[in-house]
């Protein structure tokens, strides 16, 4: 077969063995495992006064039973903040077994290891703890007040503040440009969490054989929960080792670490000396993992008569839940994020990150993209129908030229890095789009809506990854890095980069990711990074180890290394079939032996003739064996785009809303497999309408999490979802040797905003909160008919 | 109280000590070791443990192994024949009617029974036969494609 | 979400499972479908389960001119399929998914009394009835419980601990009749936010002979009404004062104002099919004498 695979929709090699029930699961791991389960508080706010575990020792099965007092002084520590910022003056984390309070529903109390998880639950069930109930700080609203803490250290609820402006063109700020601008809108906008919600859960399973550890763990990061577990538990790095195996699905949960979960496991295998293992339940995924996407907004707006925003500013109250293990991402990715093709005037965005007493937030697929889209999207909107403009016509007098690459938003994005745009051609896309979803041609009436939204994403963040390549001498190229993966499709993509880097087939070519012992050095899969930062360091080890084959053939071959080819993982002078040298034996020759175990690695043994006898076998500066391995670290971020149209139908009755059409217009750059990133795109968008008409945590006053099912989150199911249409431009990255941009992320991000413009449209009246129901829409409808009293 | 039964699973007779209580998810699972089938939920919702029983899919993790003593099961493991694997897994590969993998083995039984009973299914039956399945990864654009193209395979391979 | 432990019990014949019954007064298994996810979250701890699927007698479906009998053990998937009754199998085709319904069974969900459920609805807009049995020390003993008196409130039923719902009987249609059921759920499959079912029957003058619904998730149990002279024949006048009568409550998917809305909207909707159905049968009926 051709390897010219690059661009190729090449059919994914995970699937064979996922489709036969041979993926191995975190779950499908340690048979004869110890289980743990956990004893999780049932109140939002309360002191512990004290745990009574008499009850439980009687449990048939039952091994160990260990609250927070029963835990080494390293083990017992809080949780490690993973992302410091100046801006976070009071950033709070968890103990991994809670210590005196409990700050949500859900945080672990109790560990219980037994014989089985049948066993450790119904020890939990028996164990009593007596709980103080506290005054529980229950919503954004609630928060602020701060007349409840969650804290009692951190006064206001406040986490993190952070101002970030912009000045205009004119040196303005974004007051002064508000206040001068011929046009002023204010208004304020609600988005209600949700969650990533894989349908695997977390899970960890650890085996201690006294010198070694060995953890699995569902996570998006193998290499760094390697170094907090080693760190925990003061164990040597190379003592510890974690492997991230099939991981059935992320969309950001999974990045979080160490989980309490993480750290304990591992102990509790170290202390007992049996392998033991966790799997999360679907209620302690709902309760205790990680939500993410509540905020509030207030925008204030300014524009002139064409609709071009002069000046623009943004005040965000952030949700952070009980602990910020995460920092303050999300609410930066909001503001920074929020700007998205456009270049406005002055620009001003202030966020408030707010602890209250329910599950922690950290980012869930999008990452805080969502909510910022929402917001601008919701504005330019909102200006259209203030000056009577189309909505489309209005977006394009505001968005960035092609000629205008690279663009410096003036910010500083997640990565710490200025918020610069690589490339893009937002005004092409926006005429594709129209185009797709039959913008100008489309004839609107009550009930039946379009509606549009513009996103760009930063993808591909660093600080880096590796990629290790070698080549054996049995030509099978054995490709590893060290992000992990959740059903993205690495093991094809990647190998698709490795063989159309190398000149050999698909089929010679094997990929590893997310195991530490093949690959030490890695950040993780998150923020769209995955193709961006290991496809690139791939193809960069592929390139040494090319170079060194070309060397060592052009020996072997008398050729110069520049007149010479791979193909077919053979190489050979250029354009001409003649002589040629199979990878294998450049491997043979690329590794000097004593020793012979088969006919091919008999050529490179001492007597075989191969090596001049007046060199050393292996040269100055020279590594025995055919293997290269690189790193990418980009300066800064690529930038990815999009812009997605929907058209949607309203009962005028039930006022149920259908999608009747979805159309995608997507660039992530070079594609490296289009049916892959078409996958990305679609379940993106499936989480997206999630998002948008059904999913959303509810909590009650008291911090009950009072739909922590699929019963009642409502995930869509196929009856839900339209068929999605897409199309794609490409404007490659200049930033990176193979032109790449993420994808990971993009299908949900402008979901909500499109959603909301689409039955604004089909409505009449303005849609400014996320999620949507039936029963709100109708309210909505009794409100703007003068039926019903307002709120905000 | 443990319960000796006999699960006939792929076509094997397995004899398995259970107590009452144990799922029958977990008992092919951790009992039989078939781990191909998955948990996502346990409450009947996402769809993930969904085998045939007797050829009709159910949820694995809302039945007790003891209560299908003596019956028939087909688990993932034994949906591939002598030739390899089913139209059903193949169209579900040949379509990317998979990313993390997990919903996977719920939705090719929900299939392999669909199209036993409705061998050429519209759209509407298609949508309505995996309406019970959740996937979180695919968005089930693919996963509609993948039914209808196995319908073919099956049609093509039938003749 | 593992299942808190119990004893199993899986009796061969109806005798032995009401002995049964009797004695430990356990907890009934049939398809398990609601039941199983009550125990995996441990909201339910029954020292006793008792699979009746092992009863024989108790997988029977019996069609006759009167109506359709359901067996305690006869699963939603096989009365669809089977069942002969066409307002139980549309309804049918709304409980839940496929899959739910190949193990879960109609005498189940009467039980499990979901006043949200589609099939209490069913009997009670069909004036339907559930056999109970009972072992009384000697032998068994039934008795019928007519629907408006068997859903007692929400998730409760009028069988007793010792009870065995052994069948229900579903009333054929009349001549001149047409059904129709009409719902709103969130997603496909889910309980109803509300729902409709009507039955109405034209007389031979082409009036309005009959003319009864029942409502899912807007009360306590299924609300019934006869609205034979309801409206004078104004469907939509009938359904407002049907929304009127209601009493729903807000929950996290829906408001109370929002179920009464809807009520509204699905009775008239329901109403309208249904008797454009019976005007249809009774053109043919008409036709075929």
């Amino acid at each position: 077969m051709s390897t010219r695979l690059f661009g190729e929709p090449v059919r994914r090699r995970e699937d064979p063995r996922l489709l036969t029930g041979q993926g191995r699961y975190l779950d499908d791991l340690g048979r004869d495992a110890l289980a743990a389960a956990f004893v999780r508080s049932p109140h939002a706010s309360a002191r512990i006064r004290d745990v009574d575990v008499a009850p439980a020792l009687d449990v048939e099965g039952l091994v160990a039973v260990y609250t927070w007092e029963d835990l080494p002084e390293r083990i017992g520590r809080p949780l490690p903040l993973l992302i410091p910022h100046p801006a976070l003056t009071h950033g709070r984390t968890a103990h991994p077994l809670a210590r005196d309070v409990v700050r949500h529903v859900g945080e672990p109390v109790v560990m219980v290891v037994a014989s089985d998880r049948y066993a450790a639950e119904d020890a939990c069930a028996l164990i009593e703890v007596d709980y103080e109930p506290l005054t529980p700080v229950v919503g954004l609203e609630r928060a602020v007040r701060g007349d409840a803490l969650v804290h009692d250290d951190v006064p206001g609820n406040v986490g993190a503040h952070l101002v970030q402006e912009v000045p205009g063109a004119d040196g303005r700020g974004a007051a002064e440009a508000i206040e001068a601008a011929p046009h002023t809108l204010a208004f304020r906008l609600h988005i209600e969490r949700s969650a990533s919600t894989p349908l695997e859960g977390r899970g960890v399973h650890a085996r201690w054989d006294g010198r070694d550890l060995r953890v699995h763990s569902s996570t998006q990061t193998s290499t760094s929960v390697r170094m907090a577990v080693a760190a925990a538990l003061g164990l040597p790095l190379p003592n510890v080792e974690v492997i991230a195996p099939d991981v059935g699905g992320g969309f950001g949960v999974k990045i979080v670490h160490p989980w309490p979960e993480e750290i304990l496991v591992p102990w509790a295998a170290m202390t007992l000396g049996r392998e033991v293992k966790w799997t999360e339940d679907r209620r302690e995924h709902f309760i205790a993992s990680a939500h993410e996407r509540g905020q509030i907004q207030d925008v204030r707006v300014g524009f002139d008569d064409d609709g071009r925003v002069l000046g623009l500013d943004v005040t965000i109250l952030h949700d952070h839940g009980a602990y910020t293990p995460y920092g303050i991402i999300v609410p930066i990715v909001t503001s920074t994020q929020l700007l998205g093709p456009y270049k406005i005037g002055a620009y001003r965005v202030e966020f408030s990150s707010v602890y209250t007493n329910t599950l922690q937030v950290t980012p869930y697929r999008g990452a805080g993209r969502p909510q910022g889209v929402f917001c601008m999207e919701r504005t330019m909107d909102k200006i259209a129908r203030h000056l009577g403009k189309d909505r489309a016509e209005v977006r394009a007098a505001n968005l960035i030229g092609p000629d205008e690459f690279p663009y410096d938003q003036g910010m500083t994005f997640q990565d710490g890095r200025p918020l610069v745009y690589d490339s893009g051609d937002y005004p092409r896309m926006l005429r594709m789009l129209k185009e797709l979803i039959g913008w100008d041609d489309h004839v609107g009436r009550p009930g039946l809506g379009i509606g549009l939204g513009c996103y760009v994403e930063g993808t591909g963040v660093g600080p880096y990854e590796g990629g290790h390549v070698q080549v054996t001498s049995d030509g099978r190229v054995h490709v590893s890095t060290g992000l992990t993966s959740q059903g993205q499709g690495h093991e094809t993509a990647f190998a698709q980069i490795a063989a159309s880097e190398l000149g050999v087939p698909i089929e010679r070519v094997s990929v590893v990711t997310g195991d530490t012992r093949r690959f030490g050095y890695a950040v993780g899969t998150f923020a769209s990074r995955a193709a961006v930062m290991s496809g690139n360091a791939i193809a960069l080890a592929c390139r040494k180890v090319r170079e060194k084959a070309l060397r060592i053939a052009a020996d072997a071959l008398e050729a110069d290394p520049a007149d010479l080819e791979i193909v077919e993982g053979e190489v050979r002078v250029v354009g001409a079939p003649g002589p040629a040298v199979p990878l294998s034996t450049v491997a043979v020759l690329a590794n000097p032996l004593r020793y012979a175990f088969d006919e091919e690695t008999a050529k490179a043994t001492q007597f075989s003739g191969a090596a001049p006898p007046d060199r050393p076998p292996v040269a100055e500066g020279d590594e025995p064996g055919l293997e290269g391995r690189d790193y990418y670290s980009p300066v800064r971020s690529t930038f990815a785009a999009g812009m997605h149209a929907a058209v949607v139908e309203t009962d005028p009755d039930t006022a149920e809303i259908r999608v009747l059409r979805y159309a995608v217009v997507h660039d992530c750059g070079r594609l490296i497999n289009p049916m892959i990133v078409e996958g990305q795109i679609h379940g993106g968008v499936a989480q997206g309408i999630g998002g948008a008409l059904y999913e959303r945590m509810v909590y009650d006053e008291h911090g009950q999490l009072v739909n922590a099912s699929f019963m009642d989150f409502l995930m869509p199911y196929a009856t839900e979802i339209p068929r999605v249409e897409t199309a794609h431009l490409e404007t490659p990255s200049p930033l990176n040797p193979l032109g790449i941009k993420g994808a990971g992320e993009a299908g949900v991000i402008p979901v909500s905003a499109v959603i909301a413009s689409a039955v604004e449209d089909a409505e009449g009246f303005p849609i400014d909160r996320m999620p949507l129901s039936p029963s709100e829409l109708y309210h909505l409808r009794l409100r703007h008919a003068g039926q019903e009293p307002g709120g905000d | 109280m443990e319960h000796e039964i006999t699960l006939v699973v792929n076509g094997a007779a397995r004899r398995v000590r259970v107590p009452a209580r144990r799922l029958l998810s977990d008992c092919l699972r951790h009992d039989l070791g078939l781990t191909g089938t998955h948990v996502g939920c346990e409450h009947g919702v996402c769809g993930c443990c969904t085998v045939l029983l007797d050829g009709e899919p159910v949820r694995s993790c809302l039945t007790f192994a003891v209560s299908v003593d003596g019956r028939e099961i087909t688990t993932v493991e034994g949906l591939a024949g002598p030739g390899g694997m089913s139209p059903v897994q193949r169209a579900f590969g040949e379509c990317h009617a998979l990313q993390c993998g997990f919903c996977t083995p719920g939705f090719l039984c929900t299939v392999t029974a669909l199209l036993r009973d409705n061998p050429s299914p519209t759209e509407e039956e298609v949508v309505e036969g995996i309406s019970g399945n959740l996937c979180r990864c695919t968005g089930y654009q693919n996963i509609v494609k993948a039914v209808h193209r196995a319908a073919e395979l099956i049609a093509e391979e039938g003749r | 979400m593992k299942p808190p432990p119990f004893e199993y019990h899986a009796p061969r014949d109806l005798d032995e499972a009401l002995r049964i019954l009797a004695g430990v007064r356990g907890k009934v298994l049939a398809g398990g479908q609601s039941l199983i996810p009550m125990l995996n979250m441990r909201l339910a701890a029954p020292a006793h389960l008792v699979d009746i699927t092992r009863v024989a007698s108790l997988d029977a479906l019996e069609r006759t001119r009167e109506g359709v009998r359901v067996g305690a053990a006869v699963t939603h998937a096989r009365a669809e399929r089977e069942g002969g009754h066409p307002l139980l199998t549309r309804a049918l085709r709304l409980v839940a998914h496929p899959v739910i319904r190949n193990r879960g069974t109609v005498v189940g969900s009467l039980v499990h009394a979901d006043p949200a459920a589609e099939l209490p609805a069913v009997l009670a807009v069909l004036g339907g009835s559930v056999r109970l049995a009972r072992w009384d020390g000697a032998r068994g003993q039934v008795r019928d419980v007519p629907a408006h008196e068997f859903f007692v409130g929400p998730m409760e039923s009028a069988a007793g601990p010792d009870e065995l719902a052994v069948s229900a009987f579903f009333p054929a249609l009349d001549e001149r009749t047409g059904h129709a059921f009409h719902e709103v759920a969130r997603r496909h499959g889910d309980y109803a936010l509300a729902g409709v079912c009507a039955v109405v029957t034209l007389g031979e003058d082409g009036g309005v002979a009959a003319a009864r619904v029942a409502c899912v998730g807007v009360g306590p149990a299924p609300v019934v009404a006869d609205l034979t002279g309801a409206g004078a024949g104004d469907w939509a006048l009938a359904a407002a004062a049907l929304s009127r009568r209601v009493e729903p409550e807000d929950d996290i998917h829906a408001t109370a104002a929002y179920r009464r809305h809807l009520v509204a909207v699905l009775a008239e909707r329901a109403l309208k099919e249904a008797a454009g159905l019976a005007e249809r049968a009774s053109k043919e009926a008409a036709g075929g004498a």
